[in-house]
């Protein structure tokens, strides 16, 4: 049922997109089965009225001949240029749909939330774009053509069965009822068995990911011997269900031919039979011509019997594709908008188009009581009220967290793995959205702001660092699109980075790839804390690297942060001691709770939770 | 290529051979078919004998259910041989990949490997299956028809093979340049999935950035230049149908016009006319199933190749001849040692080291990425070969050392250190398959790591998934050490092992060590200058060369190396929380 529906938006997709290359497809495809028809009846008439005529004739005149030849010839080529056509158009319909659906779903993809991407696996939402859409091809490009122009033989070839002989148009269609009841039953325990396959497929290559990314380990502890004969028997279970899914399959193919080939012998026996028999309308012309279309109309059949398996992968993959584009894109419902501004003479603040380094959130006439619109600077002051949070409705990971950061103020984050320090900095942008409690920005609830624009002034730089492929400079632009080249280099020198830029290759013109295999990893910080600082946000939010780069290119990430972090609010998840120490505020957290807060000397003198974590020791 | 992969067929030979044997058989029967449909006709029906009819009707049935039962046979040992043939395949490459040295294992990819033992595998079974099904039919067919032609008329015969020849090279022209379409097609879904990959797990960033329509346009311009390609490829292979068509209906014509005389001559009869029509269908019918064959072929190649370059691979390091078992003490000598990475920019990572180290030493090594702390210690169980000099295991030259044997008495504990799905203990007993739960406990002690292992509820039963990513970072590290030790080893190598534990587990793990472990040499990598302070000497390296050997002590006042990390990490630069805590979770 699922796979029908499924199988009816597509090609409601298809039609609605190319309509009219649909309409001239359909009449190709008519016309082209008509004239490869015609080329099969005119056997006869060139038999009956050409050749037995002018074998009795002593001095045979052939221009007539000639005639119905060419008239034949035009036909026919009518018949070939259709079928160019529609064979070349349908190459457009299936590939645009393709590109269509691509598209589509990546453009939705970018509008879902990241609950989305936490939920599945890289690699099999990147298997949507290449190996479910593919499935597509065949079935566009193949299977519906094939389909309309088996129906259409079908229709004619059974009407000029009926017309000959209705007894042996029944036994050719009890035998194609049969073919197709054998290719339906054989099609449902093929694919009981290929789904069996692809299971075992899953398996093997499970095996191979976990041991290939372990083989460094398997070499050191001398088990090559025991990884083989593990294998050895997935292997096997793999191969065993390969060959029952294909036995099955193979069996299709001779199934179908011969039953045709039983269906063409019982119609000779019977009409056999009749003609022996005396019956009026059964000549050996008509048994002839009769055993002739039977066999074209076999073939319709069988052909749209091997379409099935491809109708039905294309439903499947369809389906994947489908439950990408439906599913709900995050939502946002703001109306405050970021705008450039500019302080007029008489202290207001006015909005302007370029860029001044002076930001103010634009609050729209319909909200503002005076009916005009509002604009308030951009000071970056954020403050939590009883924030409570869950990824999932059941499970509250923060709870009742309060915070307030005024302008300009640095507010570190320490606790454990788990305690929700990440979590929390994931609030301020939306990645995710609160359960319970408020954020504001400058006294704006960030829900109310439109989420480009409040993400626009918040400047990121994540633990684990993704660069692009693409040059050093396109990386650093990544954080502010129009940024000039002269930009793009200051806001490097400003943190630090762009020392070691220019002693690569081709200095700042240097490509690297999206896994940043040519740097190393203090270097890629370094050019995210480059990007970050290039789009100049009020807010910053710094997830410091735990990992064991060295002391040195370390101290220099520090020291790029430390000048980003002037004169801008920041939110720090902090694992520098000096980090900690230089901070206005520090928070605690644990397991999800705040469980103190306040400044380095405030909090050791308390000899709570942050005494305990900062000397490494339990007190008893 | 074709030698190596034709060696895989192995104990499938016989079915691959029946295959097209059966298929052979069932191609004779439906040609012998339409003859007895003639003398059905013939002495039947013209004859008006019922008696023939039934006779020959009999024989035409007891036909179609052998070729039928050919049919069923032919398609299950296709299926029993190519999946035998796959199988063997994905066997060989993994043989092999496990006598690949770590030089082998780094040219190729994990994902590469993966989609070699997987995907490539698949299209070559098919393409194999094709070949025992289809291609004895096709040709066979169309040999068959082609000599009935030459039977029944030479004269009009000339006209197939005409008409053949055009049909075969515009065919040949057509699929040469599809297939160098094709080899495009496929380098542009990586670039496809490589921009998709890039996208989602750069997601945090596109959204944080706002980047969502400049990621929609890099993306438009990858899906753009497939469609263009496929368009390509597929609009060349649009021709192939429709210009079949055209020789067919040419030949159909060209053989009425002059069939049609030759009749009235006399010099051919109607009937044989009638035969030479269905010959036409099926000797293109064989051509186009033939161009379908040859598609399929040369996209499989490709994957052929990529299977064979694995199976044929040497591995850089192999098993001595006539090698030594026998390794007497942990002592190890680096004689004047260089060594660039194979394929790499061919820059050495060390140079002319020259190290000497006594038995039982704790020794540590410091040095910023990329000082050559991990290319050093890969030497000594020879992951890699030095390129020049000698590395020596207790007096001994690594290289006439049985491998087995180097790489049981000299344990690294892997930076990238992974555990495998399985029970704690089957992870423990990778060192020793043999080892006792006790002596499984013994080495837990050792590493520390007893302590959380007994508080898991299934104790050292608890199962780990796979990556281990159900144990923290530092529990992760301190089983891959039990795990070394089970070997008994003579040398244990740390590289940066507890770096996920905290200082205080840290230092326990050292005192064990000295402890539990006098005779074993003790090589230490570390970041942290606490974790080597108390070693017997430490070696400073600076890109690839030795900048200073010595006890903690006596590098603070020679080495400004040295000097400068002691410093940055006491003054500002301690690890303040994740470590620490993470263990009291």
């Amino acid at each position: 049922m699922k796979n029908k529906s499924t199988l009816i938006r597509l090609i409601r997709l298809v039609l609605s997109n190319y309509r009219f290359t649909c309409l001239t497809v359909a009449v190709c495809i008519v016309i082209t089965s008509v004239t490869t028809l015609a080329s099969t009846l005119f056997t006869r008439t060139l038999i009956d009225d050409y050749i037995i005529p002018l074998t009795q004739v002593n001095n045979p005149e052939y221009a007539s001949l000639a005639q119905t030849l060419f008239k034949l010839a035009l036909i026919l080529l009518v018949g070939v240029i259709c079928s160019y056509t529609y064979n070349r158009l349908m190459v457009n319909v299936s590939q645009g749909t393709m590109l269509r659906l691509r598209t589509d779903m990546f453009k939705h993809m970018q509008q879902l939330p990241l609950s989305y991407f936490d939920g599945h696996p890289h690699g099999e939402i990147m298997s949507r774009y290449t190996n479910d859409v593919d499935t597509l091809r065949q079935m566009i490009s193949q299977s519906l053509p094939q389909a309309l122009n088996s129906i259409i033989t079908l229709t004619v070839t059974l009407a000029s069965m009926i017309a000959l002989s209705i007894p042996l148009t029944a036994v050719s269609v009890v035998m194609a009822i049969l073919m197709a009841v054998t290719t339906t039953k054989l099609g449902k325990r093929s694919r009981k068995h290929f789904k069996i396959q692809q299971q075992k497929i899953a398996d093997v290559n499970g095996y191979i990911e976990e041991m290939m990314t372990g083989q460094k380990v398997v070499k050191v502890f001398c088990h090559e011997d025991e990884a083989i004969e593990q294998f050895e028997q997935i292997n096997e279970t793999l191969r065993e269900g390969t060959y029952q899914a294909n036995r099955i399959a193979n069996i299709v193919m001779p199934v179908n031919g011969n039953l045709g080939q039983l269906s063409y012998v019982l119609i000779g026996v019977a009409g056999a039979a009749l003609i022996l028999n005396g019956h009026i309308d059964m000549t050996l012309g008509t048994l002839v011509a009769f055993l002739t279309l039977n066999k074209s109309f076999a073939r319709p059949i069988a052909n749209i019997s091997q379409q099935i398996n491809s109708v039905l992968n294309a439903a499947v993959g369809a389906e994947r594709v489908f439950s990408v584009i439906d599913e709900k894109p995050e939502s946002d419902d703001g109306d405050v908008e970021l705008v450039n501004a500019a302080q007029a003479s008489n202290g207001f603040l006015l909005p302007v188009i370029q860029r001044t380094g002076t930001w103010a959130w634009k609050v729209p006439a319909t909200s503002s009581a005076d009916g005009k619109p509002r604009f308030i600077k951009v000071d970056g002051g954020v403050e939590f009220k009883n924030v409570d949070f869950g990824y999932t409705p059941e499970k509250t990971v923060l709870h009742d967290i309060t915070i307030n950061a005024m302008p300009d103020q640095k507010i570190a984050f320490v606790g454990g793995t788990g305690a929700g320090k990440t979590t929390i900095t994931n609030l301020i942008n939306r990645f995710y959205d609160i359960g319970a409690g408020s954020i504001t920005y400058d006294g704006i609830d960030i829900s109310r702001i439109r989420k480009p624009d409040l993400r626009h002034s918040l400047g990121i730089v994540l633990q684990e660092t993704q660069l692009f492929t693409g040059t050093v400079l396109d990386n650093i632009r990544y954080g502010r699109l129009d940024a000039t080249d002269q930009d793009c280099i200051e806001a490097a020198k400003l943190v630090n980075a762009d020392g070691f830029i220019r002693r690569l290759s081709n200095g700042y013109h240097t490509v690297i790839d999206a896994d940043g295999g040519n740097l190393s990893q203090g270097e890629r910080q370094l050019l995210a804390v480059a990007r970050a600082a290039v789009g100049d946000p009020p807010v910053l939010i710094l997830d410091e690297a735990t990992s064991s780069i060295d002391t040195r290119t370390e101290i220099m990430v520090q020291r790029g942060m430390d000048s980003l972090m002037k004169g801008r609010t920041t939110f720090v998840i902090a694992h520098r001691l000096s980090t900690v120490r230089n901070a206005d505020c520090i928070i605690v957290l644990d397991h999800g709770h705040i469980v103190e807060f306040g400044t380095h000397d405030n909090l050791m003198a308390q000899q709570g939770a942050y005494y305990r974590l900062y000397t490494g020791h339990e007190i008893a | 290529m074709i030698k190596t992969l034709a060696k895989q067929v192995g104990k499938y030979k016989t079915a691959s051979i029946l295959t097209p044997t059966f298929i052979m058989l069932e191609v004779l029967l439906d040609v012998m078919i339409p003859y007895v449909t003639a003398s059905l006709i013939d002495k039947g029906i013209s004859a008006g004998n019922m008696h023939n009819v039934y006779l020959y009707g009999c024989v035409m049935l007891v036909m179609a259910f052998i070729s039928l039962a050919m049919g069923i046979l032919a398609g299950k040992y296709a299926a029993y041989a190519s999946s035998g043939f796959a199988c063997n395949l994905r066997s060989a490459m993994y043989r092999n990949i496990q006598r690949f040295a770590f030089s082998d294992i780094d040219k190729y990819s994990t994902s590469g490997l993966v989609t070699r033992m997987t995907t490539d595998v698949n299209n070559v079974q098919n393409a194999f299956q094709m070949l025992m099904r289809v291609s004895v039919r096709a040709p066979l067919s169309m040999v068959s028809s082609i000599v009935m032609c030459f039977v029944v008329s030479c004269k009009l015969s000339i006209i197939f093979i005409i008409a053949a020849i055009v049909l075969l090279t515009v065919l040949i022209v057509v699929i040469r340049a599809v297939s160098n379409v094709f080899t495009k097609v496929f380098k542009q879904y990586d670039v496809v999935n490589s921009s998709v990959r890039e996208n989602v797990s750069a997601i945090r960033v596109v959204k944080a950035f706002v980047r969502e329509d400049y990621e929609n346009q890099k993306f438009e311009l990858a899906a753009k230049g497939l469609y263009k390609l496929y368009v390509k490829a597929e609009g060349l292979m649009a021709i192939n149908h429709p210009f079949m068509n055209l020789v067919v209906y040419s030949c159909i014509i060209a053989i009425s016009w002059f069939g049609a005389q030759f009749v009235v001559a006399g010099q051919l009869t109607t009937g044989q006319l009638t035969s030479l029509f269905t010959y036409v269908m099926s000797i293109f019918m064989s051509l186009m199933m033939l161009s379908m064959i040859f598609v399929q072929l040369t996209m499989s190649a490709a994957s052929g190749k990529r299977i064979a370059e694995i199976i044929e691979e040497t591995p850089d390091i192999e098993n001595p001849a006539n090698a030594d078992t026998e390794i007497e003490s942990g002592s190890i000598d680096f004689n004047n040692v260089s060594f660039a990475y194979k394929g790499g920019s061919g820059e050495y990572a060390l140079h002319g080291i020259d190290l000497h180290i006594a038995s039982g030493e704790t020794i540590g090594i410091i040095g910023g990425t990329g000082s050559g702390k991990s290319s050093l210690i890969n030497l000594l169980s020879r992951l890699y070969d030095a390129t020049r000099g000698s590395v020596l295991i207790g007096g001994k030259d690594v290289r006439t050392l049985d491998l087995t044997t180097l790489r049981n008495s000299v344990a690294v504990v892997l930076q990238k250190n992974i555990l495998f799905s399985g029970t704690i203990l089957d992870n423990l007993r990778w060192g020793n398959a043999s080892a006792t739960l006790e002596e499984c406990k013994q080495v837990c002690r050792i590493a520390c790591a007893d302590e959380f292992i007994e508080q898991m509820p299934q104790g050292y039963e608890t199962v780990i998934e796979q990556g281990g990513t159900n144990v923290s970072g530092g529990q992760r590290q301190r089983l891959c050490i039990a795990r070394a030790l089970l070997k008994k080893p003579k040398v244990i190598v740390l590289d940066d092992s507890t770096s996920a534990c905290d200082n205080s587990t840290d230092a326990s793990i050292r005192a064990s060590f000295a402890r539990a472990l006098p005779d074993v040499t003790k090589l230490i990598i570390s970041q942290r200058i606490g974790s080597i302070k108390d070693c017997n000497r430490i070696i400073v390296l600076d890109n690839g060369r030795v900048s200073g050997v010595g006890s903690h002590k006596e590098l603070l006042e020679t080495n400004t190396i040295y000097k400068e990390i002691c410093d940055l990490q006491n003054e500002t630069n301690g690890d303040f929380d994740a470590p620490r805590k993470e263990d009291k979770q």
